[in-house]
């Protein structure tokens, strides 16, 4: 059993990490950033994921496909921690001959796949998870998505399509922060009810706070060890800019940049 | 060359993947719901691998993916204009730019080159894939011109692994290769005849336009060009630097990146004294209705239309 405790303090300092990342490279989506941090930690640290960092395409791995790519920044401390890469990259990113980009390629080591374009992971995971499948692998396939990419028509595509095959190996979780580039999703296209939407179209379900550090790690272990007929999604209700007051009230939060003294003053208020 | 009409490209393509898909476990076959005759015995046969993704070419692709990263070999099949212009933010994020870093082998099939659907009218011609295709870097294009080209790029879809784009005719043509052992899939051209001072250069189904014209005239040279990209260029210069007139010929739109742009390249390239002719479909698409020869005649396309241009260009 992994403390809830240890993991609040990983998601404090990763947090902490974002923030400085987005000091050097002002044009990384920091609010897109914060929304997720508890869900990578769990994944990471609460012992749900299995990789091995000196050997990123380890064949038992588990996939783990980042649909909304520009949301990963805050995966880059948590990937350098665990030795997929060297912690001096951290200070590079965005610099001339980084591999740590605003939106994370697969020249870094851990990324499965690229995804500046949004609303292709799920897809791509469906054909991984029948590979799994075919191949007798225990390994599963997990894929984060924003709920903004769920307005991408082909998202769609994949959720009929993985309820259909029934691929039980498959873990979406969405990180639910409601807010797209221009307004909140409910006054785009209103996307509720949309554990429903999921339940009908062949998929069990869950909705947790995705900031409760207890409910994140004990719906991702429960659906790890589950054994179930259908692809699972974990809808995680999350804020988007999370811990940054400043990002966490403004609608137009997505492309917000912060500057150094706001950068400074977020560190110290973090909690 | 022989005219007997024969099956289609892609039945005698699927009939090759049949027998490799026997040895070799990691081949897939996904279908945007779309069939041929040869199929049918594939679907059932392999029910495990065969998969109908349905009208989503999308998801087609990004399955397909999937699948590939974990190491298997996918042919994924529907028609050429929607199979390349549907999902080409997916062909572009997943297949061109990830091949860059991380290669798969996806070999996407499009049946419908060009004309080939004359009655189905503009959105099943296919006037963009040359053009849209080639763009991008990391893809391969292939174009033949009959089944027997089309079934010898079975053991170079399977060993190259990268992405591909195959363009199939959607009708039977005749046989042009019966010396189809001996040609290389990686030089991309073959010199069907070897003519003084013309030479037509086309692809696909205007191979069979291209021929015909040339039967009609003295020392015309017909080279057909299969491998769109990539271009075995210093060979082709060899050959082209032969003639003093080429006349490209393509069923798509000229002027905007087809196999006109190839040519004109490695002319340019090679700064050769080589006048240029392009012939294709200008920037319209084609609303009237009629067999392919009748919309090739209103389209200056056919074999009168290809004689009178090499009279009036190179006498």
């Amino acid at each position: 059993m992994i403390s809830t405790e240890f993991l609040k303090e990983k998601a404090l300092w990763a947090r902490k990490e974002t923030l400085n990342i987005h000091r050097l490279a002002p044009e990384t989506r920091l609010a897109s950033s914060l929304s997720d941090v508890e869900i990578f930690v769990v994944l990471y640290y609460g012992g749900i994921l299995k990789f091995d960092p000196k050997n990123p395409s380890w064949e038992e791995r588990d996939r783990f496909i980042i649909s909304k790519g520009h949301g990963a920044i805050s995966l880059y401390p948590i990937l350098a921690d665990l030795g997929f890469f060297d912690k001096s990259e951290l200070a590079k990113v965005g610099q001339a001959g980084s591999f740590l980009g605003g939106i994370p390629d697969t020249m870094i080591p851990g990324f499965e796949t690229i995804n500046g374009a949004l609303g292709h992971g799920l897809g791509v995971a469906c054909g991984t998870a029948i590979a799994l499948k075919i191949k007798k692998s225990d390994s599963k396939v997990f894929v984060l998505m924003g709920d903004g990419e769920l307005f991408e028509g082909a998202v769609w595509e994949a959720i009929m399509f993985a309820g259909h095959h029934k691929l039980n190996n498959l873990i979406l979780i969405i990180d639910n922060n409601k807010i797209s580039m221009l307004d909140y999703c409910r006054n785009i296209v209103d996307l509720s009810p949309l554990e429903e939407k999921f339940k009908i179209f062949g998929w069990e379900t869950g909705v947790i706070d995705g900031h409760n550090m207890e409910s994140v790690y004990n719906s991702l272990k429960n659906l790890k060890e589950k054994k179930s007929d259908k692809p699972e999604v974990l809808i995680a209700d999350t804020i988007k800019g999370k811990g940054v007051p400043q990002l966490e009230n403004d609608v137009l939060c997505h492309i917000k940049s912060l500057k150094e003294e706001e950068i400074t003053k977020a560190i110290g208020e973090l909690k | 060359m022989n005219s007997a009409q024969s099956k289609t490209m892609r039945d005698a393509f699927i009939e090759a993947i049949y027998e490799k898909m026997r040895e070799n476990e990691r081949i897939f076959f996904l279908s945007a719901d779309f069939g041929s005759p040869a199929l049918d015995k594939l679907r059932e046969d392999f029910e495990d691998r065969f998969i109908n993704v349905g009208i989503a070419e999308q998801n087609l692709i990004n399955v397909s993916v999937g699948l590939a990263l974990e190491g298997n070999i996918v042919y994924a099949y529907a028609i050429a204009p929607f199979i390349t212009m549907r999902d080409y933010e997916q062909i572009r994020q997943s297949l061109a730019i990830s091949s860059q870093v991380r290669p798969v082998n996806v070999n996407l099939i499009g049946v419908g080159a060009g004309l080939s659907y004359d009655v189905s009218g503009p959105t099943h011609h296919c006037m963009e894939d040359i053009s849209v295709m080639r763009l991008l870097p990391n893809f391969t294009v292939f174009s033949p011109s009959d089944r027997l080209l089309a079934k010898k790029f079975i053991d170079y879809s399977i060993n190259v692994r990268m992405p591909k784009y195959l363009r199939f005719d959607s009708k039977a043509l005749p046989e042009i290769y019966d010396n189809i052992n001996d040609l290389k899939i990686e030089e991309g051209f073959y010199e069907l005849v070897k003519g003084k001072k013309v030479c037509l250069v086309s692809t696909g189904f205007m191979t069979h336009r291209a021929l015909k014209a040339a039967k009609e005239l003295q020392d015309v040279g017909v080279v057909d060009v299969f491998m769109l990209k990539p271009v075995n260029e210093k060979l082709l210069l060899e050959t082209l630097k032969e003639y003093a007139y080429i006349i490209t010929i393509e069923e798509g739109f000229i002027g905007n990146g087809g196999l006109d742009a190839l040519i004109s390249k490695v002319i340019l390239d090679n700064q050769l004294n080589i006048k240029l002719k392009r012939m294709g479909f200008n920037d319209k698409y084609v609303f009237e209705l009629g067999g392919r020869d009748y919309l090739h005649k209103l389209n200056n396309l056919d074999e009168e239309a290809i004689i009178k241009a090499i009279k009036d260009f190179a006498v």
